[in-house]
């Protein structure tokens, strides 16, 4: 009995510490550089590339994003092995707070900014300039769950009427009147929404305000508005809640829709299914946002949009950055990273990774002398 | 064994000369039969397609209800009563394991997907769709967890030491209550509360591996004190006032006489408060942040852990989902495992030091 | 019934130190209050946070409040569905702790007794989001036809009003799972206690011809109450603030609060609604999450208010017996 006995309740943490100490190796992917590339199959050509960058970068923001970012940290980590990048997927509110507040070198955000955050995000980037890339555009699918019927044609009209629990019954005269050769069951719809607040909600509302502002008169805000339906936490507890269900409705990042039938929605006077190339037109055929500076390429969606072809119910998550960094090792890393991202290839494995719809060549033209002006400070 | 041909007496009011020495039981294999045939109409139901829930339940209650009249007629009340509660306890039990194995064959069911080498070497950095490993966060975990039971461990037992041994008055009063207030915190609050603290010192968007220490410290020290608190008061008086009576003094005593017997107790409350705070996801989300790669600083910079990645896999997977959502099931899996090994280490420890009052 | 030597410590020795404090004694006497006073730098550290970040909520506008109706009308029903899922949860845990707890300790046979233990141990380190997605997916679609029975048949109870929801995802199922969270950690108390109980009382009740339940009743039971108390208070905190469970199980889509607790439309309890919002919110909103916090905060300091005035009346009629 010599040793005391807060040295021997100490053993458990001690044994734990040490057990842990003794296996601190590093990950068997990690140990060796060199070998490093096999790993990221998002990388592309990086056998080539010699870079000289390193350092950390830091990011958080959107959840909407993370697995775009995940795809393009993996591409860019692989191109340069020195490099860390580090996404929280804390939240678009998070993103912009913490990127005004110079926490993070770069921000999402599924909302661009406005009003007093703007004018700090400015303050933060000074004398730099603030930057809003359009860098990820996922289309949001309105998802169904009804058995016999895979696909169905619905107006903005309908689908706020739906969602607003107007129409209660599939066999309804406004869906029937759409889908005259699909055969609609004498079932209740139970409409699915998210109940945490999100930009899907927000971006999916923002189109029913606007292309039907008659039967959908909620304020536009990421809270869902209408209460008494059935409501989930995330994409995936919607898409869950929907196949769980039976003659449930709901709308979800279009990639995670899965096996689930999706509505073509009425744009004009044809029914457009979401697919990349639709959902990339209509941001082309969308006005950018006034006041805005230079290097600010804030959009107001046109959600209203009769464009053949376009897809109107889409999610535009940006990119938040400044012009100039006071370190320029960080300047290098931001322009290099963001330089990536609007990239076709890095486009491409974002459209891999994570199902969004790459920018087309005329908007990464236009975007493109934002990521081109950062620079350190002098 | 009483003989049962003995009449049982009459339930009103006997007059002790009137109370015989022996009284009726039930046969030996009474219960196991009854039991047996409870089961068998249970799975009878069960063939005429009625819910298992249902079958279950019936054949639990016909059995009590048997068990109790057949008892009540031959032992009487006392022995009746003790066999239902016995009845009573065990279905409780077998009604409780049910969700809880549920729970458990689930996450095995899920979780066995990716127990491969790789899982466990390799991390995430560069990793896009299927392979990838959680090294990186099994590590972080460990430390993270580890520099917490540290932080937690001496602070509770000093506490729970102090209002036990030492407390008197209002100190005292305020120490026990506001541990109790304590253990309300809700867990993101914690995580808050720690980011705001070293926000303090490091400016804004500090993300370190300590930070999350001390915010799971601050849930899990309540936990440890309530339990050692607890375990202390049972020891017994005798042995402190046998010690003070040789003349030990009260540290020793306390350090030689109380802690040891109280110690299995002690070593069961911190490997449940790890065990509470090793899956916490929301207070590391904030103060730790999530990584792709190895950093097993825990004083720069973001680490990942086991729950922290295992949320964000399934929140954000990518296209196809599958190899995200088998990632979070495994990352489970593991720290179920990794509590189970903490729960055979705390076992051990108790089993050697502490004394054999028991046989 | 409870003799002298059961009476905790605290309540006896008051003069037991008359010899002058040796070094070590103040050392280690230092240090233990020193770990005391610890905790409540601590304890008023979060508090003083809270109230700091909740200030800007207290203080603004009606219109600025999420729900435009001020922070009392946000807060209140949040509150109410906390109060609702908790205290469901530990009526359907408590019982059944006390019950295993026992069977594990006196009624499993010993080689089964540790196994068992064990196990339920291990359920306490299942991540909370675990637990959600179990409840989600497997447990919420086992009460779809119950709760439609309920509904039916017992619909003029409050409780069971209905409509029932399809998918299961009720508060009823959300406090199943809290019930099956907090499970572990009661149990885990309550054995520890029972474990304790002196061997002496229990041969006593055996030598006076008990049977197991009076044993039980009167030598297991009163040993353990305080315990009882104690592990169901930390159930009962660890309920009220759970966080993802409730959220990923709940179908939270409901303005008012209502004693149903079969429907889809739920309100939120505190510590969902603050995961659930907190990511996307900014500005006054965050104030007015935290400033829901505090609240959670100040009913956990009610409720264990309420404990230990209870434990203390029990003591003071088992001393004055």
């Amino acid at each position: 009995m010599k040793r005391t006995i807060p040295g021997r309740l100490l053993a458990l943490p001690a044994a734990i510490v040490l057990s842990f100490g003794l296996a601190a190796c590093s990950s068997s992917n990690e140990s060796d550089d060199e070998n490093n590339n096999s790993n990221g199959n998002g990388g592309g050509e990086t056998a080539e590339t010699t870079s000289e960058l390193s350092g950390t970068l830091n990011g958080a923001g959107a959840s909407s994003q993370d697995a775009a970012q995940q795809a393009w940290m993996a591409g860019f980590v692989a191109a340069n092995p020195d490099v860390t990048v580090n996404y929280d997927p804390v939240g678009s509110g998070g993103g912009r707070e913490q990127f005004v507040a110079g926490a993070t070198h770069f921000g999402g955000t599924d909302a661009y900014l406005a009003d007093e955050e703007l004018q700090g995000a400015i303050d933060r980037c000074a004398p730099g300039e603030l930057i809003e890339l359009p860098a990820y555009i996922s289309p949001i699918a309105v998802i169904f769950n009804l058995e016999g019927v895979d696909e169905l044609n619905l107006s903005a009209s309908t689908i706020a009427q739906i969602f607003d629990q107007k129409i209660t019954n599939w066999n309804d005269e406004a869906i029937a009147a759409d889908n005259p050769d699909v055969e609609l069951p004498d079932q209740a719809i139970t409409p699915v929404n998210r109940s945490d607040e999100s930009g899907t909600t927000e971006n999916f509302v923002e189109y029913l305000a606007a292309a039907a502002p008659e039967d959908w008169t909620h304020e536009v805000s990421g809270d869902w508005p209408v209460a008494g339906g059935e409501a989930a936490q995330g994409t995936s507890g919607v898409v869950q809640a929907v196949t769980n269900g039976e003659g449930t409705i709901g709308y979800a990042d279009a990639s995670q829709a899965g096996d689930l039938g999706t509505v073509k929605v009425k744009v004009g006077e044809e029914f457009v299914g979401y697919s990349p190339d639709a959902a990339s037109k209509v941001v082309e055929v969308s006005t950018p946002a006034e006041g805005r500076t230079q290097y600010d390429f804030a959009y107001d969606l046109s959600r209203d949009t009769t464009e053949s072809g376009a897809y109107p119910i889409v999610l535009l998550s940006y990119q938040m950055a400044c012009t100039s960094y006071e370190d320029a090792e960080t300047a290098e890393l931001v322009k290099a990273y963001l330089n990536y991202m609007i990239s076709p290839e890095g486009q491409q494995a974002a459209a891999d990774a994570a199902g969004s719809a790459p920018i087309s060549d005329s908007l990464r033209a236009q975007i493109q002398p934002a990521v081109d002006a950062i620079s350190a400070a002098e | 064994m009483t003989s049962l041909t003995k009449t049982p007496t009459p339930q009103d009011l006997p007059a002790v000369s009137d109370v015989p020495l022996t009284h009726g039981s039930l046969p030996r294999r009474a219960a196991p039969l009854t039991l047996l045939g409870s089961v068998l109409a249970g799975l009878l139901l069960f063939v005429l397609d009625w819910s298992p829930a249902w079958c279950a339940l019936l054949a639990a209650a016909g059995y009590t209800l048997t068990v109790y009249l057949w008892s009540r007629r031959v032992e009487g009340s006392r022995k009746a009563t003790d066999r239902v509660v016995t009845a009573i306890v065990t279905s409780a039990f077998l009604l409780a394991l049910l969700p809880l194995v549920s729970v458990l064959i689930t996450v095995v069911g899920k979780g066995l997907a990716r127990f491969d080498a790789t899982f466990f070497t390799n991390s995430m950095r560069g990793v896009v769709g299927e392979g990838g490993g959680v090294h990186h966060a099994i590590m972080g975990t460990l430390i993270i967890t580890g520099l917490a039971a540290l932080i937690s461990v001496p602070v509770g037992i000093l506490t729970a030491i102090y209002l036990v041994e030492y407390g008197r008055g209002r100190l005292a009063r305020y120490i026990t209550f506001f541990v109790d207030v304590m253990t309300g915190i809700p867990s993101i609050v914690a995580g808050l509360f720690a980011y705001a603290l070293f926000e303090l010192f490091y400016g804004p968007g500090v993300r370190m591996g300590i930070m999350g220490a001390v915010a799971l410290s601050v849930l899990m020290i309540p936990i440890v004190v309530r339990a050692t608190e607890e375990m202390l008061k049972l020891v017994p008086n005798e042995l402190r006032e046998a010690a003070f009576a040789l003349a030990v003094p009260k540290w020793l005593t306390i350090l030689k006489v109380v802690l040891p017997t109280a110690l299995a107790g002690i070593a069961t409350g911190v490997t449940l408060a790890i065990a509470r705070v090793i899956g916490e996801t929301a207070p590391l989300l904030i103060a730790v942040g999530i990584t792709t790669g190895d950093n097993f600083d825990p004083f720069d910079g973001r680490m990942a852990t086991l729950s922290v990645f295992s949320y964000y896999e399934y929140v954000s997977p990518g296209v196809p989902p599958e190899p995200s959502l088998d990632r979070a099931w495994s990352a489970a899996f593991l720290l179920i495992i990794i509590v189970m090994a903490l729960n055979l280490v705390a076992r051990l420890v108790s089993r050697l030091f502490a004394p054999k009052t028991r046989a | 019934m409870r003799k002298g030597q059961t009476v905790p410590p605290t309540s006896e020795r008051t003069r037991t130190r008359g010899a002058p404090l040796s070094l070590g004694d103040r050392l280690f006497a230092g240090s233990a209050t020193g770990a005391g006073v610890l905790i409540l730098l601590v304890l008023a550290g979060v508090a003083a946070f809270l109230v700091a970040e909740a200030w800007p909520a207290l203080t603004a506008s009606e219109d600025e409040i999420p729900g435009g109706e001020g922070l009392v009308l946000y807060i209140w029903p949040l509150l109410l569905g906390t109060l609702l899922s908790a205290t469901l949860a530990l009526l359907m845990a408590a019982p059944l702790a006390v019950a295993i707890a026992l069977f594990v300790t006196h009624y499993a046979p010993r080689r089964l007794a540790a196994p068992l233990g064990y196990i339920i141990d291990l359920l306490a380190a299942v991540p909370s989001i675990i637990y959600g997605l179990w409840g989600f997916s497997v447990l919420a679609p086992q009460t779809v036809s119950p709760s439609g029975w309920l509904a039916e048949n017992l619909g003029w109870i409050p409780f069971f009003a209905g409509p029932a929801s399809s998918t299961g995802r009720t508060m009823l199922t959300a406090a199943i799972v809290l019930a099956v969270m907090i499970l572990p950690i009661i149990t885990a108390v309550i054995r520890e206690a029972f474990l304790q109980t002196p061997r002496l009382h229990e041969e006593a009740s055996w030598a006076l011809g008990a049977t197991r339940w009076e044993m039980i009743r009167l030598s297991v039971l009163p040993f353990g109450r305080s315990s009882m108390i104690g592990g169901s208070m930390l159930g009962l905190g660890r309920a009220l603030g759970e966080t993802m469970a409730v959220a990923i199980v709940l179908s939270v889509s409901a303005d008012a609060f209502s004693f149903n607790l079969i429907s889809s439309s739920n309100v939120a309890t505190i510590a969902a609604n603050i995961a659930l919002k907190f990511p996307e919110s900014s500005g006054v909103a965050v104030n007015v999450l935290i400033a829901s916090g505090l609240v959670l905060f100040v009913v956990t300091l009610l409720v264990n208010m309420g404990a230990r005035a209870v434990i203390n009346r029990r003591r003071e009629f088992s001393g004055a017996n």
